[in-house]
């Protein structure tokens, strides 16, 4: 079902989550309309990519309790390839290389997946390359690389582009992007960025995994979470992030002694 | 989505060509002494000599012991428990396809093969090997106008008895090996193609085994020979119903290359693999060697095995003739309890001799997959080279993938390389393309697939499609 502006899309209520026996995520609540950018920041070890993880249904995080409903779904009930098909998206902070598979065919498949599991009827290649050419522009990426190997031998900036291009190809409902910016220079940075402006829509929601406020300078959130010790301890508008650029998650009273844990 | 149908679906479609066509047949008591193959021979109407063949391979065969070196675990054969000769009825000669009995021909459409005006569309002539016969051929008579002989081995025997004469056991003699020694002596069936000097065949040319009747053993006979500069691109394919039984295939496969002359084959075995406890499947032990005999031939062969319960055989280049090249490209995928031990042979005696070998096992459930092969470099073979890669992909952690890579160098002046790499699918892999919305079942065979791509890409377009299916439905129920 399509959300319209200002719907609840996620709705997360006091989500426990552990991994190999570590409590990471301890009692997080996020509410998340469609229409809304959300910035989680926080410092390492925090749980910022353990909630993008467990968002997109990482089997080996541990759901402890908590409810977490998406677009009137029970979210925890499904696989993640039904979550992905349901219309959420992760962009990874570490895309994996998938050698002898075209990037092209790649993202057809997934397209066709996703279009099986709505009783959509299939693209062609012929039409998937149609539809692709301008997604490929908005990203700013090379046609050629359309025929490499998804993400094998891709530079930091190509796999973060290509996460892009998918994710405008893919049409998520609700995109999760987790560090999205990290690894990439100022230039990589704002075509990113320009990419994922592009997509923001009445119906959609974004959620921004990041550590640094930079990002937050070419994609304007309309709220800002600051995450510490696996829950959320601070939330408000953009100003936000600006104040944590300026006073550091110290200022905030944010302990970043656990740098260096899983996030 | 419902998973507990979507499970059932994957069970059912497990072995898609399971079934048994209701055709009566024609066949000789199970056993085998001398009489058993004077009776073959008789029932063939073979000359004499070929019949002496036959009975000095059976001599042969005798004093020899059924081998145990490869790193397979089997059942022993009782070879007077086989049928050597089961043919459908009626078994008279047919002039053309219509009068083919309708219910094989059915058989053929189920396994995709049509015999008649879809093949001419797409341009491959094809050869219906049904048991021990030859049921059909198509397009005999349009390749005889180039002077192709393309058609059943039987018929070749009549109508070319001076090329068969000359060629046969020319590369793969009867005293190879047990298997090739016990095929001599009672081979049914199989199929006969000769190019004729100059010529490039302007269709691939297709043999389709299917192996029926129940507790017959099935040894064809193949043999190619490509004229000097004439070009050759040949398909085989073969399945089988399920049964829980062992079932014997030991085919022979003979090319010979003359000068600047080129032979490509490709095979695609889908044999009854047996059921996931392992009962059952066949037993698939042949031998293929190809012989450069003439300068600047070429033999490529290019297998994907998903089938039987044991594949052991290794498709080999007798590489004769200076700057002759051989290239062998296979993907053996062993899943439940199949075992695979296959592999090449790469002998190099003329002068700038090439070869290529490209090996990509997949090790699924508790598979076991073995890679063996020789790089043999002669004295005389000056500035030879040889490039050898061999991968192994392991799904889970019950299966097993083994290299045992043999290279024996006479010439200082050669060259061999050998890479090896073993590969887990990860679960990272996994995720990314389950959260691309791509379901595990997609997503591993989307990997394996990108796996096994260099060889694919050698394989004639229609049976690239068709391995992909099948490695997809030969490696389902492989992931948690």
């Amino acid at each position: 079902m399509n959300r319209k502006k200002d719907e609840m899309l996620l709705d997360v209520q006091d989500l426990h989550v552990s991994v190999d026996g570590t409590e990471i995520l301890r009692g997080l609540n996020l509410q998340v309309k469609a229409g809304e950018v959300h910035a989680i920041m926080g410092p390492n070890g925090s749980g910022k990519s353990t909630l993008a993880n467990v968002l997109a249904g990482r089997e080996e995080y541990q759901v402890d309790s908590g409810t977490v409903r998406y677009n009137g779904l029970d979210l925890l009930e499904l696989s993640a390839d039904e979550r992905a098909c349901e219309g959420i998206f992760m962009a990874f902070q570490y895309p994996v290389s998938i050698p002898g598979i075209s990037t092209a065919y790649f993202l057809r498949s997934a397209l066709n997946s996703i279009r099986r599991y709505r009783d959509e009827s299939e693209v062609d290649p012929i039409d998937f390359l149609e539809m692709i050419r301008s997604k490929v522009e908005l990203v700013g990426i090379d046609e050629k690389l359309l025929q490499r190997a998804v993400n094998d031998g891709f530079s930091g900036g190509e796999k973060k582009r290509n996460e892009i291009l998918q994710m405008a190809v893919l049409d998520p409902k609700l995109a999760i992007l987790d560090e999205t910016d990290s690894g990439l220079d100022i230039d990589a940075l704002r075509i990113v960025a320009e990419g994922v402006n592009s997509l923001r829509a009445d119906d959609r929601a974004i959620v921004v995994v990041t550590h640094y406020q930079r990002l937050l300078d070419h994609i304007i959130p309309d709220h800002v979470h600051v995450l510490s010790g696996g829950r959320i301890v601070r939330s408000g508008d953009k100003t936000l992030a600006q104040e944590l650029e300026r006073d550091g998650y110290a200022g905030l009273g944010v302990d970043d002694a656990r740098a260096g844990s899983r996030t | 989505m419902s998973e507990a149908k979507e499970l059932q679906e994957l069970a059912d479609k497990e072995y898609e060509f399971g079934f048994v066509t209701d055709v009566e047949s024609d066949s000789i008591p199970a056993g085998l002494d001398e009489e058993t193959i004077r009776e073959i021979s008789r029932r063939k109407d073979e000359p004499d000599w070929l019949l002496e063949y036959r009975l000095k391979s059976y001599r042969y065969w005798l004093t020899m012991k059924d081998p145990s070196w490869a790193k397979v675990d089997r059942n022993v054969i009782d070879y007077q428990k086989i049928i050597y000769y089961s043919a459908p009825k009626p078994k008279k000669e047919l002039k053309s396809l219509d009068e083919v009995d309708p219910e094989l021909l059915d058989t053929f459409e189920k396994l995709g093969i049509s015999l008649d005006e879809q093949k001419r569309l797409s341009g491959v002539a094809v050869d219906a090997v049904f048991d021990s016969v030859s049921v059909a051929t198509t397009f005999s008579d349009k390749l005889a106008d180039l002077g192709i002989i393309f058609g059943s081995f039987s018929d070749a025997v009549k109508n070319h008895p001076e090329l068969v004469r000359k060629y046969l056991g020319s590369v793969v003699p009867y005293t190879d090996n047990f298997f090739a020694a016990l095929n001599s002596a009672v081979f049914s069936d199989g199929s006969f193609c000769y190019i004729p000097a100059g010529v490039r065949c302007p269709m691939e040319l297709s043999t389709y085994f299917r192996i029926n009747a129940e507790g017959t053993g099935q040894f064809e006979r193949t043999l190619i020979v490509a004229d000097e500069r004439s070009t050759v691109s040949y398909l085989e394919g073969c399945t089988a119903p399920m049964r829980d039984e062992n079932q014997l295939h030991a085919a022979v496969v003979e090319l010979v290359a003359l000068e600047d002359a080129t032979i490509k084959y490709s095979t695609v075995q889908n044999w009854y693999p047996g059921d996931a406890e392992g009962v059952g499947g066949i037993y698939n032990f042949v031998t293929k060697r190809g012989l450069c005999k003439g300068d600047r031939s070429k033999i490529s062969w290019t297998q994907v095995e998903t089938g039987s319960a044991i594949t052991w055989k290794y498709p080999s280049c007798i590489l004769k003739g200076d700057n002759s090249v051989g290239e062998f490209y296979s993907v053996a995928l062993t899943n439940n309890y199949q075992q695979a031990d296959t592999g090449t042979k790469m002998v190099h005696i003329g002068k700038g001799t090439t070869s290529t070998i490209v090996s990509k096992g997949i090790s699924a459930g508790h598979g076991q997959n073995t890679y063996r092969g020789l790089v043999d470099v002669k004295k005389g073979a000056e500035g030879a080279r040889n490039y050898s890669q061999c991968d192994s992909m392991l799904l889970g952690d019950r299966c097993g993938a083994h290299t045992f890579p043999y290279i024996e160098v006479r010439n200082p002046s050669a060259k061999v390389e050998h890479e090896a790499t073993t590969s887990k699918i990860g679960e990272d892999q996994i995720f990314y393309c389950n959260q691309r919305g791509i379901s595990t079942e997609d997503a591993v065979s989307m990997i394996v697939n990108g796996f096994c791509k260099e060889v694919f890409s050698e394989l004639p377009m229609e049976f690239a499609v068709e391995a992909q299916k099948l490695l997809a439905v030969s490696l389902e129920g492989s992931v948690g």
